[in-house]
């Protein structure tokens, strides 16, 4: 299991071939990479997400602990950025690798679903113009906790 | 203990983090007590609805004792992936 909480870009398929390398027996790996979306057609200059140091990889790995024992996992990663991102480039990923892909599959929603409402991280979308927005959590997001 | 704020509440008040010396007994004593200060701080804490609260980096609740506890932190819901 491994959590990463960093500035930098990651490579994704760097990434995910040193996961998939380790855990050769697994037969099911699943990966979901989180992009900054210029959801207002050209209107979004970057995304700046804030963080709270300590907090945040403990949250993570408590997360993915869960996953690991709820789950038959081989193994999971979480690599997640904060800092200052353009659209386009990847702020998150997860990886999960498992026997068969039910479990993978799940484990991943589940990391994804915890990781959006439950690990300390904050976006503020920075506008065309310098006007800037803090993102506001969904409904949906925290309902989606309810099915796990 | 310190208090740490993040997001809108960090800019709200103006400042990411704080020495506090209190007797305040629960998080929302606390609260009570930061309201009164200044007007920014009643600003930032107008509807706790919109905040949540984490002691020693543990989500936790508004009722919730203040006892032993050496860093609390107040934010917005969170909003990763």
């Amino acid at each position: 299991m491994r959590i990463s909480v960093q500035e930098a870009p990651f490579e994704l398929g760097a990434e995910s071939d040193a996961f998939a390398a380790g855990v050769a027996n697994a037969g099911a790996v699943v990966t979901f990479t989180g992009v900054v979306r210029d959801a207002d057609q050209g209107g979004l200059q970057a995304m700046e997400i804030e963080h709270y140091p300590g907090m945040t990889e403990k949250a993570l790995t408590a997360i993915a602990e869960e996953a690991m024992s709820r789950w038959s996992l081989a193994d999971a990663l979480v690599i997640h950025r904060h800092g200052r991102l353009a659209p386009g480039e990847r702020i998150m990923m997860v990886a999960t690798a498992a026997r068969h892909r039910k479990d993978a599959f799940e484990a991943a929603e589940y990391l994804m679903d915890y990781l959006k409402s439950r690990a300390p991280f904050w976006k503020k979308e920075i506008l065309a113009g310098g006007t800037s927005d803090w993102v506001a959590a969904k409904d949906a997001d925290e309902d989606a906790l309810k099915r796990w | 203990m310190d208090v740490l704020y993040f997001a809108w509440v960090r800019e709200r008040i103006g400042l990411p983090r704080e020495r506090v010396e209190t007797t305040a007994a629960t998080v929302a004593d606390l609260v009570e007590e930061l309201r009164s200060r200044e007007e920014r701080y009643a600003a930032a804490f107008a509807d706790l609805s919109a905040l949540r609260v984490a002691l020693d980096q543990e989500l936790s609740e508004f009722d919730a004792p203040l006892d032993g506890v050496r860093e609390v932190a107040f934010f917005p819901p969170m909003t990763g992936g």
